[in-house]
């Protein structure tokens, strides 16, 4: 039986005043792009708590991007540099556990940005592709066994 | 006359002994404990052996506490026996509840562990590179050794935990109350934490010496800093657990002037101690500016160690994976 080749298992958590209403956009324009990205909506890129990132890489996701305001554009003024810094901290974490900091990635994309929203996806599966897979196995790592 | 008296069991996985010496630092009052309970195994202190828990009635303990991470055979062996005997099983201390110090070890596997400690610390004299090995034949005896486990579990990763009695070791008062509720039949629901469910911060004598807005300019380390005895640890740029970490340790390091370690996990609201963490200490960084963000990040020297120094194992990713340490 032929091995089916690696198709990259994206989250996207999207913050719902730039980015979403961008990819929306995106959408409406009718732009093509890669559909490896499973986008969830939150209301600030700053709601988005390591915890979900973590939670993601563990049920399987190879990648994870994070996508909100251009700094200075927040809706609640600060969430963005917030998240900024939460992703530089985080992406340290993740190397010492073995994670590459590439498979996750910060983008700021405004309301505007269709097309930026579109090269987003498309890099981003490119680049965890020929990362290939994260193989957690859902978590499972290695089973104790008496 | 049979004896009526509910039994306990303890019994140590992968620790340090702090745990045994919890239950000994009871002092007199570990005479009341004796008196109310029979002891039936406890390796530390008293020859009763393995053959005897088998010999026991399924559910005839009335409680085992078990302390220590679980890394080999013998300790997954040990507790699920010990859970099979057991009416109530409560995990003692950091280790069993968390993972604790032991659990540092998924940053590594076997190998890279048995390489550093049998091979390449300074200290070690092995000329002919022996390292443990699960079966050899010594003067024509074949001698077996529980097999060591790439990875550090906590209890509940392999048995059923009814209770967890925090922190490294657990203090006196928590492990007093938790007996004494055990024997008024008192219990909180199965799976609480015997220890208050808010955070250190909460309780900490230090909490009012915290600025309206805490800003972190770079991070110490506490021997490089002349820590204020008074002062929130934060707002003296040294990392401390406090915001991420379950209250009820007495704060005994803190009014040693050291900052809080997380050895008493995070509250019930929290999955993962270290991510938590992290994002309360990314917040208060002092700049938006993403190189400076970059050289802050940069002065924590081992960030995934320090958030995670006693949950690694129960954390959402559990360990380093093991295809990056291989």
């Amino acid at each position: 039986m032929q091995e089916e080749p690696f198709e990259p298992n994206l989250v996207g958590f999207l913050c719902t005043w730039c980015s979403y209403t961008g990819a929306d956009f995106a959408g409406t324009a009718r732009m093509t792009y890669a559909p490896n990205v499973k986008i969830i909506r939150v209301m600030c890129s700053g709601r988005v708590d390591p915890q979900f990132v973590l939670k993601a890489f563990r049920e399987g996701a190879d990648g994870v991007l994070i996508s909100g305001c251009h700094p200075g554009d927040c809706h609640y003024k600060e969430g963005n540099y917030r998240t900024l810094r939460r992703y530089r901290l985080l992406i340290r974490v993740l190397e010492q556990m073995g994670i590459e900091p590439a498979r996750l990635r910060l983008e700021w994309v405004s309301a505007a940005e269709g097309a930026r929203f579109q090269r987003v996806c498309n890099e981003f599966t490119e680049q965890i592709r020929a990362l290939g897979p994260l193989s957690l196995n859902g978590g499972k790592h290695e089973q104790h066994q008496a | 006359m049979s004896n009526t008296k509910p039994k306990v069991a303890f019994y140590w996985c992968a620790s340090c002994g702090g745990c045994e010496e919890s239950i000994i630092d009871l002092a007199e009052d570990i005479l009341k404990v004796a008196a109310a309970v029979d002891i039936v195994f406890w390796p530390v202190a008293l020859d009763f052996k393995r053959k005897d828990v088998e010999a026991m009635e399924d559910g005839s303990i009335a409680a085992s506490f078990i302390n220590g991470a679980v890394r080999n055979s013998e300790q997954e062996d040990m507790v699920k026996l010990l859970r099979r005997k057991s009416r109530i099983v409560v995990a003692h201390g950091s280790c069993s509840h968390l993972g604790g110090i032991p659990g540092l070890a998924n940053f590594w596997d076997k190998e890279t562990i048995f390489r550093r400690a049998y091979l390449t610390t300074p200290s070690t004299d092995n000329p002919q590179g022996v390292v443990p090995l699960e079966k050899s034949a010594v003067d024509g005896c074949e001698l077996e050794l529980p097999r060591f486990y790439d990875t550090v579990f906590s209890l509940d990763q392999v048995i059923d935990v009814d209770y967890y009695l925090p922190g490294c070791a657990p203090p006196r008062d928590l492990i007093l109350s938790a007996f004494q509720a055990l024997l008024e039949g008192t219990l909180p629901p199965k799976g609480s934490v015997l220890s208050p469910n808010k955070s250190e911060c909460d309780e900490c004598d230090r909490n009012d010496t915290k600025p309206e807005k805490l800003e972190i300019k770079e991070v110490k380390r506490p021997w490089e800093v002349h820590l204020d005895p008074e002062v929130c640890f934060l707002a003296q740029g040294v990392i401390c657990m406090g915001p991420a970490t379950r209250a009820g340790c007495g704060q005994r390091c803190i009014s040693a002037n050291m900052p809080c370690r997380g050895c008493f996990g995070p509250t019930d609201q929290v999955y993962d101690q270290g991510a938590k963490f992290l994002s309360a200490f990314a917040s208060i960084l002092a700049t938006d500016d993403e190189k400076e963000i970059e050289n802050i990040v940069q002065t924590i020297v081992d960030p995934a160690g320090t958030f995670y120094r006693f949950s690694l194992p129960s954390s959402i990713l559990r360990r380093k994976r093991l295809e990056a340490v291989k």
